[in-house]
């Protein structure tokens, strides 16, 4: 039915404008068959409008959309037998069960997968026979996956699909979205857990305002922004008397010199500690000790990490996720 | 699976979630049984038939004593011997629903005309004196009294519940449902799926048919239980009836929540569609009541005809060709709202 060679999510130009914000501006985006896509980006960057457009359910205002080569307009039909989608946030019928709801959606489709199997790999079947108002929000969360899973799509577009689920369900989930990769199934899926992305996807793309500040696997990210390694180090606070304008001038004036260390990325400030990007761990760290010793700071703490996503995330973005 | 089996399916599967969620939810049992029984138990207590009590006139003046036994001879009028003063105040107060006068040459009568009470304790009493006095009827009458099933408040009321129950459950029962469905993004969610729309929106009214034939019966065997109210009509016209009814208001609901995003908006407009059939379309008075400037009005409304319709099946054993008129008006009914409603709903 779909000819191998088409990619499962095809966009070129995506353009959605709201009465006065531009939610999505200018955004391409390809997705090949058997992959795993992951969209990271802060709150309001535009991963729910993009997702929504191309599950055709959000009309666009410029650009193209390709679904395994076809249109929404042309192919709806064909497309929704192929496609299992699930929001950010989803209300389903209250006073039916979780089971009856299943099956509900089951029904929607030519083919589908056996509820009881759905239940096993969403880990509700002690709550099969729980209505839906009386489950908790990552329990509903795990309901709207299941319902995007019964019709044995093709594609599958999971918007947050963990926000909210303690680590076990999170794992759980990722055994869901591994199993159905197994099958040859294609995932587009939009999160704000770099370790979720790192794990699950093969390739990820960053979007900030409405556009893909950068895409790839997430390896070539974290090399993309030339550093390996991440220190931390937390410092006491300074206790002579000046007033915050001079603390402040003293702690600018201390980035500066960090930021001119050897084999130094990046530095960021975070509440009470500085966080620096370097190449190499040796080159940069016997520097980076001797300018703070140099200033008379006291270090409470340091702590090192290979460079993530995260650090990735927040170097490009300039934000901190989750804040 | 051929196409259509599978449009079956899903439709089919609507339809059970629907009934499931609705059995489920208490108060829509309550609208369903529990307002009509109630009401046509309350309504039907404070209006049942029985004799009406025997007017009260107070005689006063000299020939007092023969006069009032004259007017109670006959059983009709109590009369009773009181001094004026008394008697006045008696009438003041509403004790009494007239005077009789018995001084000088002509009997008095002194009541207020504008209550009925009063002028028909005065023909009577004038009458019971006159017949007492030996005058001659001009005319010989005989009275039959009639206490039939059929003629009671309750048989009026009971169809015109049937009516209001079928508007009541569909503008609300749909309306409201899909409302509630499109703020919380579930209607979104149905469209995500190869769901038909029109097969949807089908669903809605097959639910209300299927809802029909277990809301029904228990309320007719309610009404024959309680009330002796059979129906003396064609079975197949009601059933044509309600089904027409049924399918007219859930189409109605559909309409009312086609496009608003705020449930509180549908809820408004379904009282506002709803409340002048409530009070103009003969649910508890004829709709002739109304001033005849009104009447027009009314008799376009839909409720109006279904309860109309009901009525003649119901109360006056009327059968399809009596009530055609009627049903093909609902007809038509049902055919522009639920055009309207396809081409108007949004599912998003
Ligand atoms: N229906 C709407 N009407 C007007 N503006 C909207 C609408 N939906 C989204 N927006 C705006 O579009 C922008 C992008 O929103 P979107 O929901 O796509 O962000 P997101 O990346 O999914 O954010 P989050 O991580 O918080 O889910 C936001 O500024 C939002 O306010
Ligand atoms: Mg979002």
């Amino acid at each position: 039915m779909i000819a191998n060679d088409v990619p499962a999510v095809h966009t070129r130009g995506l353009v959605k404008i709201y009465d006065d914000t531009v939610a999505v501006a200018g955004l391409d985006l390809t997705v090949a068959r058997g992959e795993c896509f992951g969209l990271l980006g802060p709150n309001g960057a535009g991963k729910t409008t993009t997702v929504e457009i191309l599950e055709g359910l959000v009309d666009r205002s410029g650009g193209t959309v390709e679904i395994f080569g076809r249109t929404w307009e042309a192919d709806e039909r064909w497309l929704r037998e192929q496609v299992g989608v699930s929001f950010q946030t989803t209300h389903l019928q209250e006073k039916l069960t979780v089971r009856e709801i299943l099956e509900l959606f089951r029904a929607f489709f030519l083919e589908g997968k056996p509820v009881a199997q759905v239940l096993e790999e969403v880990r509700l079947v002690e709550k099969a026979d729980a209505r839906y108002e009386t489950l908790s929000g990552g329990q509903k969360q795990r309901v709207a996956v299941a319902c995007a899973l019964v019709g044995r799509p093709a594609l599958l577009f999971l918007d947050e699909p963990t926000t909210g689920l303690d680590p076990q369900s999170r794992r759980a989930l990722w055994d869901v979205v591994h199993t159905f990769r197994e099958a040859g199934g294609t995932v587009l899926l939009t999160t704000h857990y770099m370790d979720e992305a790192e794990k699950l996807c093969d390739r990820v793309a960053i979007v900030d305002h409405g556009k893909i500040i950068a895409s790839g696997t997430p390896a070539e990210l974290v090399a993309q922004i030339g550093a390996k390694e991440v220190v931390t180090v937390r410092l006491a606070p300074r206790d002579d008397t000046s007033d915050d304008a001079t603390v402040e001038t003293a702690r600018g004036s201390l980035v500066e010199a960090l930021e001119g260390a050897l084999g130094v990325v990046s530095v960021r400030r975070e509440p009470d500690a500085l966080a620096m990007t370097v190449r190499e761990l040796h080159d940069s760290l016997p520097a980076l000790l001797a300018i703070l010793a140099a200033r008379g700071e006291s270090i409470l703490g340091l702590t090192t990490h290979r460079a993530t996503l995260e650090d990735v995330f927040i170097e490009l973005t300039g934000r901190q996720l989750r804040e | 699976m051929s196409d259509g089996a599978r449009r079956a399916r899903a439709i089919r599967a609507m339809v059970v979630s629907h009934m499931r969620a609705s059995y489920r939810e208490p108060g829509g049992l309550f609208w369903t049984y529990g307002f009509p029984i109630l009401l046509s138990l309350v309504l039907g207590l404070a209006f049942r038939s029985r004799a009406p009590e025997a007017p009260r006139v107070a005689v006063v003046g000299a020939e007092a004593p023969v006069v009032a036994e004259k007017i109670t001879r006959g059983g009709e009028v109590v009369a009773k011997v009181e001094a004026r003063d008394v008697a006045e105040r008696a009438l003041r107060t509403g004790k009494i629903d007239a005077m009789v006068i018995t001084e000088g040459p002509a009997v008095e009568y002194r009541f207020d005309p504008t209550r009925p009470e009063a002028r028909l304790a005065k023909a009577l009493a004038d009458h019971e004196l006159q017949k007492a006095s030996g005058a001659d009827p001009k005319v010989a009458t005989k009275d039959t009294i009639v206490t039939e099933v059929g003629a009671r408040y309750i048989d009026f009321l009971w169809p015109g519940l049937l009516g209001l129950g079928l508007m009541s459950t569909g503008l609300w029962g749909i309306g409201f449902s899909l409302a509630d469905m499109r703020a919380k993004k579930l209607l979104r969610r149905i469209v995500a799926t190869p769901m038909r729309r029109s097969d949807f929106l089908a669903s809605f009214l097959l639910v209300r048919v299927v809802l029909l034939l277990v809301e029904i019966p228990p309320l007719l065997i309610f009404g024959r239980l309680f009330f002796s109210i059979s129906v003396r009509g064609s079975p197949l016209a009601l059933v044509l009836t309600l089904l027409l009814g049924a399918l007219l208001f859930a189409s109605m609901g559909l309409l009312l929540a086609s496009r608003s995003q705020n449930p509180q908006i549908v809820s408004g407009l379904i009282n506002v569609v709803s409340f002048p059939m409530y009070l103009g379309s003969g649910v508890f008075f004829s709709a002739s009541r109304f001033p005849p400037a009104v009447e027009p009005f009314l008799r376009v409304l839909p409720l109006t005809a279904l309860n109309d319709a009901l009525r003649g099946i119901v109360t006056d054993g009327a059968g399809l060709s009596e009530v055609h008129r009627p049903l093909l008006y609902l007809l038509a009914w049902n055919v522009v709202v639920f055009a309207l409603a396809v081409r108007l709903f949004k599912f998003r």
